[in-house]
């Protein structure tokens, strides 16, 4: 009902987007390959021995006695050594389908400090560590700088987190689906001059006015209004009562991938299960349930090239912690849907959870940094050079063999 | 450049006002804030210990409706459960439009930019709905009254403090060798001694490690809360023997609270503390990239006073850095609203006296798509300090947006916009946003520009 009132006040503007001082007339390009990429960044440490539990291991039901693991807690099985978590049961049908995977035992080049924050960072920079400094642009803007001249709704970053990953030097989009503004053409042009000479927010300021009047267009209403209609019709959310901001979002970059948009990132946070986990990850899961069943059903036909990566900062702890929950950790798994993925398998060199197998005895240790992970799909869906993939865009990284995700 | 009232009163205070004037001297500012805290007896916000309802109300009424499920009175209770969450509700609001009203009318802005600092230094969020009208009170018990005393007994504040205990899980963390811990099948959790260490003191660069890490977990064992009871000491719950936290070692023999206390003192006073604080302060107050200098001053001042937080700001006021003419910090949308309304000039009494729905429709919506939901950070780490992660096209969306709306909401009379850009401003005011507020069509939009100018949202 609000996003509808949303679009509805920016219709207001649409007639007036060619008077608008603040829209620079330059010529922008298409995107010129077709596969949707979606970024989702799960904040606060998804615990991915939860997630992914890998009850083939003799040691994991040890480590865990009250979150428990396997059969025990319903978990579904999926290879006779990996289980998917319950609260992920509505996308069995999707993994059953191949559309839906993980990865196993990664994590980024981050180690020991286990700072959600500096955590964040390096995932979303994309570099080996921290140390340069300066380098403050995230590794899907800096695909984007591949292809100078792109369009800005190229690349959406969506909701009110900032999204590192795909800040930077190449214009991408940003909007929150609940932001609403509407200004008169006199306002504007009066808007331009008061922000003259201060390079910061003469730059949102302009975004903020163009992205609102892109919404109000036509297309950009039918786009909303199919997705709502499209929700209603499929059979896979009968029953499925969805709401809350995820599910707007989720929307939302269906609604632009529909469209010109290859690139959409967004965060789910709610991962950070120091204490009662199992109802805690839970919640997390359904909520990112809630987001890929959204995002399949609002791409329809464009599902089929579609990859979505699920990335987070760090793993949890092998062993849960005193309060059943986990303490910050290492290694965990990425998980990826989408109907251009070649799903239906847990990737993995696996370490083992053994006595002397965890890092620095308390955490998974990782066996492949995510990044290469992250590089082959971006290098499948785009025909970005692996040259560029570990020189600009991933510094420091060999990309090593092709785990082949794409179809 | 040395001190200017303009600068302080925008920069180091809550914006400029027509009907008060600024500070006169760095003397008259020291004064003030050491002085007797007028604002908070005048728009008065409960301390923690004594808000209602609380954490206690709500447990004993939810054991009354436990005990009535399945018989008439069941009804009732719940009624009385729902009534309670609504008065919870109420004194939020109350307690919010006290905070807008002191920004409003306050004469020693210092004081209350000062205490958003260290709030969001030391930041609680609220775990459950019943605790939401709390985090103020929790600021005013806590933080408060140390912003110009000894950090360590912050630190000690907070680090007791029951909306902390909960907030980082330290309530349930217990020794894995303590009585209850054996008991129970429970044990340690990490969280606050993390947390404690990367944000509160050393800082993420600082010299510890994850052996640090868990033995200062081990150690802040014992501290716990609970509704019935608040804040305890559980000895049963602390793990037995010494723990040794960046090389010191700590307790031993019966687990005291004293121990704790001097792990806190021990990295109250600890140079990277120092280092991490004297930083912090000044990327907050002067720029997102500071000059060293200015850090090493302060860093100096907070190692030479053992901690004295009215030194470490003496220091910053007295540092040449802090006066210089270009605004090189963004206001966050709290301080750009409460500066807003300061400039307009809007009754505080009136402020003080918002509904819940007055205050959302007026402040707390547009906090919360201006990037800024209130009192609901998205971590342990408080709000963003780096410019570029507020001005983003969706958070000038909503700063322009309450510009243009809320000022006609606020007040039926407004002011000339020709001359509220000097009410605003200054008398150095941007001579663009002087012309684009006389161009205007309206007072509305002409005060909106004003407001949204570049100019008024830097300090």
């Amino acid at each position: 009902m609000e996003r509808r009132k949303f679009l509805m006040s920016g219709a207001a503007l649409g007639c007036c987007a060619a008077a608008s001082p603040l829209l620079t007339p330059v010529a922008f390009a298409a995107a010129p390959w077709d596969t949707r990429l979606v970024v989702i960044i799960l904040r606060g440490a998804m615990d991915g021995l939860d997630v992914i539990q890998p009850y083939g291991d003799p040691a994991l039901a040890g480590l865990r006695p009250s979150i428990g693991v396997g059969e025990a807690v319903n978990a579904i099985d999926l290879d006779g050594f990996f289980a998917l978590h319950p609260a992920l049961a509505p996308l069995h049908p999707l993994w059953q389908a191949g559309e839906m995977g993980a990865v196993h035992a990664v994590s980024t080049p981050y180690r020991d400090k286990r700072s959600h924050f500096d955590g964040q960072d390096i995932l979303e920079a994309g570099l080996p560590d921290l140390n340069g400094g300066g380098l403050r642009d995230g590794w899907l803007n800096r695909l984007l700088q591949q292809s100078p001249g792109l369009e800005a709704d190229v690349a959406y970053a969506i909701g009110r987190d900032q999204m590192l990953v795909l800040s930077g030097d190449a214009p991408a989009a940003r909007w929150s689906p609940d932001a609403r503004l509407n200004l008169s053409p006199h306002v504007r042009r009066l808007l331009e001059v008061v922000y003259h000479g201060d390079p910061l927010f003469q730059r949102a300021s302009s975004d903020a006015i163009a992205i609102a009047e892109a919404l109000a267009s036509d297309a950009a209403i039918q786009a909303a209004a199919e997705t709502e209609g499209m929700m209603d019709a499929s059979p896979m959310m009968e029953g499925i009562g969805l709401s809350g901001d995820h599910v707007k979002l989720a929307e939302f970059a269906a609604g632009r991938l529909r469209g010109d948009t290859r690139i959409a990132s967004f965060s789910i946070s709610g991962w950070d299960t120091h204490d009662n986990q199992s109802s805690n990850i839970a919640r997390a899961l359904s909520r990112l349930s809630d987001t890929i069943l959204t995002l399949r059903t609002g791409l329809g036909a464009a599902w089929g090239q579609t990859a979505v990566l699920c990335m987070t900062e760090f793993g949890r702890t092998a062993r849960e912690n005193g309060s059943r929950g986990t303490d910050h950790g290492t290694g965990g798994a990425m998980l990826f849907a989408g109907g251009a993925m070649r799903g239906g398998r847990v990737i993995r060199d696996w370490p083992g959870l053994g006595e002397g197998d965890l890092y620095a005895g308390r955490d998974l240790l990782p066996t492949r940094d995510i990044r290469a992970y992250a590089a082959w799909v971006m290098r499948a869906a785009t025909g970005v050079s692996v040259a560029a993939l570990e020189g600009g865009i991933f510094p420091d990284l060999e990309m090593g063999t092709d785990p082949r995700l794409l179809l | 450049m040395p001190f200017d009232p303009i600068i302080a009163e925008i920069r180091f205070g809550v914006g400029l006002s027509p009907s008060i004037a600024p500070p006169a001297s760095v003397d008259d500012m020291m004064v003030r804030l050491r002085g007797p805290d007028e604002s908070a007896a005048r728009f008065v916000i409960p301390f923690w210990a004594d808000a209602t309802p609380s954490p206690r109300d709500f447990h004993d009424l939810s054991q009354i409706r436990r005990a009535a499920r399945g018989t008439d009175r069941e009804e009732e209770a719940q009624e009385q459960l729902r009534a309670m969450r609504d008065v919870a509700r109420d004194q939020r609001a109350v307690d919010f439009g006290a905070q807008i009203a002191r920004a409003v009318s306050t004469k020693d802005g210092l004081r209350e930019w000062l205490t958003r600092f260290w709030a969001d230094h030391f930041t609680v969020r609220s775990v459950s709905g019943t605790t939401r009208h709390l985090v103020a009170p929790y600021v005013e018990e806590a933080i408060r009254p140390h912003v110009a005393g000894r950090f360590s007994d912050m630190l000690r504040a907070v680090a007791t403090h029951p909306m902390m205990l909960v907030f980082l899980d330290q309530h349930v963390s217990m020794g894995p060798n303590s009585r209850t811990a054996q008991r129970r099948n429970r044990g340690l959790n990490e969280n606050l001694a993390r947390e404690m260490l990367e944000l509160h003191t050393l800082g993420v660069s600082g010299a510890y490690d994850q052996t640090d890490v868990r033995e200062l977990a081990e150690l802040l064992t014992g501290l716990s809360y609970s509704a019935q009871s608040g804040f305890t000491f559980s000895d049963a719950m602390a793990e037995p023997g010494p723990e040794v936290v960046l090389g010191q070692s700590y307790g031993g023999g019966e687990p005291r609270l004293d121990d704790v206390f001097a792990v806190l003192d021990d990295l109250a006073a600890h140079p990277d503390t120092a280092r991490h604080i004297a930083r912090k302060f000044a990327v907050h107050f002067v720029a997102d990239d500071p000059p060293l200098g200015l850090v090493d001053a302060l860093a100096r001042a907070f190692g030479q006073s053992g901690g004295d937080l009215g030194v470490v700001t003496e220091a910053l006021l007295r540092h040449p850095a802090a006066w210089a003419c270009k605004k090189q910090k963004v206001k966050l949308p709290f301080g750009f609203v409460t500066s807003g309304a300061r400039a307009l000039d809007i009754d505080p009494d009136a402020l003080a006296a918002m509904s819940y729905n007055e205050g959302r429709r007026a402040f707390l919506g547009h906090l919360a798509v201006m990037g800024q939901p209130w009192e609901m950070p998205f971590g342990p780490d408080g709000w963003p300090e780096d410019s570029a992660e507020w001005i983003t096209a969706q958070g000038m969306a909503g700063r322009i947006t309450w510009a243009m709306t809320a000022p006609a909401r606020l007040r039926d009379d407004l002011p000339d916009p020709r001359e509220f850009v000097y009410t605003a401003l200054g008398p150095d005011a941007d001579p663009a946003v002087a012309f684009a507020a006389q161009a205007a069509e309206d007072r509305v939009s002409g005060v909106g520009l004003v407001l949204a100018s570049a100019d008024f949202q830097r300090r």
